[in-house]
């Protein structure tokens, strides 16, 4: 890795932390409001499954960064303009279609990530990867196994689960929107090829679709811009909610 | 919890949770839980059982397959295994350099 490569490395780190630590505080918001206790508690362990991933990009991205920010700085301290993350994973979870619609989503794609990402030229980011390939795996069952069974269950289910896919349909091309720091991760096989990428995320969700007889209806709205600081307003209410302890009080402890 | 989740929450029926720890040993009950099909069951059992490395293997099994012994049959079942300690193996003298049983 040379002197150019930290600079991309710190920036995939953040982008990936950032996803998990939204869509971990995101997810965690459905703890004692969710339809059974079994799915409270799984909820819970998927939450704290994406805050551990953030807790471990972000040491490594202020580690190779040199400027002492912590963990916790990096997550409490920077504004949704020096936020990474997909729009994808800051969506509101709306109902409860729209939550596992999402979770397929990113865990999909996160899990063929890390797969390329174990593989790849940077040491510590594949020792992260290593760990979250697993727990995405999870994630994908777990949420894979509730589209089927909302979208392939009642009609209300369907129609809400409808809704979610098509609500959420659009998000998906800033997985595969490729620029310069990600060119440089796929030079040092850290980052799978956009087009591999792409294909194979379209291939996972299209078997889940289909299984939950779904319907893709296509726009040609594709948002875009979360991986370097442009959100929705969904962001900024939800990193003030998360973020107002440690900016009051600053270096407080438990 | 209000009657209309009751009944709904009844429409889930109840699975038995069975843990194997580790290689080698039996799976073991750990307790039971609400879900729609035995795989919805599966994935609850691993959110809710075994989030502190308990388990190596899960087994769900419908509770309502699980033929039980009545607390009537105590008695008839249980008591005449009372009187009979010759059925534990503790009636053999084991040489001190068997180690491995």
């Amino acid at each position: 890795m040379n002197k150019d490569n930290v600079s991309a490395v710190i920036t995939t780190a953040l982008r990936f932390g950032d996803n998990a630590m939204v869509l971990g505080q995101r997810i965690s918001d459905w703890v004692s409001r969710s339809p059974t206790i079994e799915l409270d508690i799984g909820f819970a362990n998927q939450g704290l499954d994406l805050i551990g991933q953030a807790n471990l990009f972000y040491e490594l991205a202020g580690r190779l960064e040199g400027k002492g920010r912590s963990a916790d700085d990096l997550a409490f301290l920077r504004g949704a303009e020096e936020y990474y993350n997909l729009q994808l994973v800051e969506q509101p979870n709306g109902d409860f279609a729209r939550t596992v619609m999402r979770q397929v989503f990113y865990a999909t794609y996160a899990e063929l990530v890390f797969d390329q990402m174990v593989k790849g030229k940077q040491e510590d980011l594949a020792a992260i990867a290593a760990k979250g390939q697993k727990e995405m795996a999870y994630h994908v069952r777990h949420a894979g196994e509730w589209v089927v069974r909302l979208g392939d269950g009642t009609d209300e289910s369907h129609e809400r689960c409808q809704q979610a896919l098509d609500y959420l349909w659009p998000y998906r091309h800033e997985m595969f929107a490729y620029d310069g720091v990600d060119d440089e991760m796929v030079g040092l096989g850290v980052l799978p090829e956009a087009e591999t990428l792409k294909a194979q995320w379209m291939e996972s969700l299209g078997n889940i679709i289909e299984r939950a007889t779904l319907t893709v209806n296509d726009s040609n709205w594709q948002p875009g811009g979360g991986r370097d600081g442009v959100h929705s307003e969904h962001l900024s209410y939800l990193l003030e909610e998360m973020q107002v302890l440690p900016r009051s009080h600053r270096g407080a402890q438990w | 919890m209000t009657n209309k989740d009751t009944e709904k929450n009844e429409d889930w029926p109840l699975f038995e949770v069975f843990i194997r720890s580790k290689q080698g040993v039996s799976h073991v009950h750990a307790g039971s839980l609400h879900a729609a099909d035995a795989q919805m069951a599966l994935d609850n059992a691993r959110d809710v059982y075994t989030r502190r490395n308990e388990g190596a293997s899960l087994w769900v099994v419908p509770s309502a397959a699980v033929t039980a012994s009545s607390p009537q049959d105590k008695g008839a079942f249980f008591d005449p295994a009372e009187s009979k300690v010759y059925r534990h193996p503790t009636f053999y003298d084991v040489p001190d350099d068997v180690d491995c049983l």
